[in-house]
């Protein structure tokens, strides 16, 4: 019990929260250069840095928009994980799921489309990061290989975008199992010669970057992504020093000889338009 | 396990084995972990020299170097001409360092991948022994595109159309073993594992600290029977009783019967039926989804 006691309200000081203009989300800063760029301006240019060419992460269903003309039919939206090894960490992988799909309003961190590029039917599978990381997953190796077998059948070009962590630890074996069976299904699309580009974009590593990202007829990234097969804090873990400027950027696999182009994200539909006039026409 | 104090024993053997687990009693996934890390633990080459004849080992991936973490070559079993490749970790510290602890870099890979080539255009069956904590995490193995390599692999064995069994002989390391392991027949050995990630790095992610390592092998189910009840695997290869390091010829002789019953399997199939049969083993593999 205090010893004074206020019987009439106060001076009305007001809360910090009326006092400021709320402008955040407004503005940005460029990780790139480091700028403070308009957000408007950013999404007016697909989330390219206007000023430095910085490209940001889209989500996966920014991709389809993107890379598609115009409409687009999606396939397999409702196939969803059983959770094969009833994992739980500090939280159910049941729970943390299900909490993913309400938040992103999607399955599981894959969307397979079908729809035009130039005068080509292609089929895309594209990867949202946000979903546990671009994981992968039973789902995420079921609804490509099933995108493979559409292409296999109805001799459509295939793209998948990557942006992954690689494979989904909560899934065990099983999900380590789904890069051989991608991989068995592209061994059959190469068969019958129908076109497959893998689009690396930031990041892509472990089990993905090792099995169908880098089995495209056409490995292309977008620049500056980071793709590798171990991630950079394992590396350096495991040699204890620091690894030099630009390791494992999208330059630098292009300088060793692993992607055949850099493609900005202004060019990919172009350059995919492009590529299938040349592989089917 | 037939021997109860066989981790007392494992520690006194290896002492810088990770620290002792708790419960280890009711956590055999954690103590097939390290019977499958076991220091006295026969290798593929200890399995390939008491399994057959006349084992000539060919070297070289013919574009960059020969990897020693990546053992293969020709031989015979039961008389049969066969491919055998296998991940080799040393003995001691100085075969240790020259295996680089049996994480293969790209050349190995590429190596693995022209003999399974040269099997296939000569018709010999493919058997690779695995036995990786992982592909080697290195800026070399990086440079050379250790991704690349291990995809080119997983594509390329299954158009392989001679018969490839697959064992997993200790450690299943992830995308490191799976590069070698597109099988029509996928055996394991009773005390080994084959995981996504190992479980220590697995105890890194979730709690922050690798010593959990014990909670993450049982919450990876990366055991024989976890994977067989899965569809993952085909087949658990019994051990002698406490271990295959306890008695290596009783360990190699039992792999030979399990080999020579698969590969009789096998070898009545035609190319085709080889690859397609390998083709619907993975792309039923798992079906873990619904919707």
């Amino acid at each position: 019990m205090s010893w004074f006691k206020r019987d009439k309200p106060g001076v009305d000081t007001p809360s910090d929260a009326d006092r400021t203009v709320r402008t955040e989300g407004l503005w940005v800063k460029c990780d790139g250069c480091k700028q403070i760029i308009f957000r408007q301006d950013l999404e007016d240019n697909r989330r390219v840095c206007p000023k430095c060419g910085f490209h940001f992460r889209i989500d996966a269903r920014e991709w389809l928009d993107l890379i598609f003309e115009g409409e687009w039919t999606e396939f397999d939206s409702n196939l969803a994980s059983t959770d094969p090894m009833q994992f739980a960490d500090s939280k159910p992988y049941k729970a943390r799921l299900a909490g993913m799909q309400q938040t992103l309003n999607m399955k599981d961190a894959i969307l397979s489309g079908q729809g035009k590029i130039g005068n080509h039917t292609v089929n895309v599978c594209s990867m949202e990061l946000k979903f546990i990381g671009g994981s992968m997953g039973a789902v995420m190796g079921e609804k490509i290989t099933r995108a493979v077998e559409r292409s296999i059948e109805n001799r459509q070009p295939l793209v998948i975008v990557s942006a992954t962590g690689g494979a989904r630890m909560q899934e065990g074996a099983v999900s380590l199992m789904q890069m051989a069976k991608i991989s068995s299904a592209l061994m059959r699309l190469d068969e019958v010669g129908v076109p497959y580009i893998s689009v690396l974009t930031d990041p892509t590593t472990g089990g993905v970057t090792a099995s169908f990202a880098m089995l495209g007829d056409l490995n292309i990234a977008e620049p500056g992504a980071l793709i590798g097969f171990a991630g950079p804090r394992v590396i350096e873990q495991t040699i204890r020093q620091k690894l030099p400027e630009g390791f494992q950027r999208s330059e630098f696999l292009l300088t060793h000889g692993f992607l055949d182009a850099v493609v900005k994200r202004h060019d990919i539909r172009d350059f995919l338009a492009r590529s299938f006039d040349f592989f089917v026409n | 396990m037939s021997n109860p104090d066989i981790t007392a024993r494992i520690h006194a053997l290896h002492p810088d084995s990770a620290p002792a687990p708790v419960a280890t009693e009711s956590n055999p996934a954690y103590k097939k972990v390290q019977l499958a890390r076991h220091p006295k633990r026969p290798h593929a080459l200890d399995y390939i020299e008491r399994l057959c004849t006349g084992f000539t080992e060919l070297h070289g991936d013919r574009a960059y170097g020969d990897d020693l973490a990546i053992v293969g070559g020709y031989a015979f079993f039961d008389d049969q001409p066969v491919m055998v490749i296998g991940q080799q970790r040393g003995r001691d510290t100085k075969q240790k360092l020259a295996r680089n602890f049996g994480m293969p870099k790209p050349e190995g890979y590429r190596k693995a991948m022209r003999l399974m080539f040269m099997a296939d255009k000569f018709h010999r069956p493919v058997i690779t022994f695995i036995d990786t904590p992982g592909a080697y995490p290195g800026i070399d193995a990086e440079e050379r595109g250790q991704a690349e390599a291990i995809a080119y692999n997983l594509r390329e064995m299954a158009r392989l159309g001679v018969p490839v069994i697959v064992v997993v002989i200790g450690e299943g390391g992830s995308g490191g073993a799976l590069g070698m392991g597109v099988g029509n027949k996928i055996l394991m050995l009773e005390n080994s594992y084959y995981s996504v990630i190992s479980p220590e790095s697995c105890a890194a992610i979730i709690w922050r600290d690798s010593a959990k390592a014990e909670l993450a092998a049982a919450a990876l189910k990366l055991t024989g029977p976890d994977l067989l009840e899965r569809g993952i695997i085909d087949e658990i290869v019994p051990e002698p009783p406490g271990g295959a390091q306890e008695d290596h010829d009783a360990a190699a002789a039992l792999l030979g019967d399990s080999i020579r019953k698969a590969l009789a399997e096998l070898s009545a199939m035609t190319p085709k039926e080889l690859v397609d049969h390998r083709y619907l083993k993975f792309r039923r593999m798992a079906p873990f989804f619904e919707g």
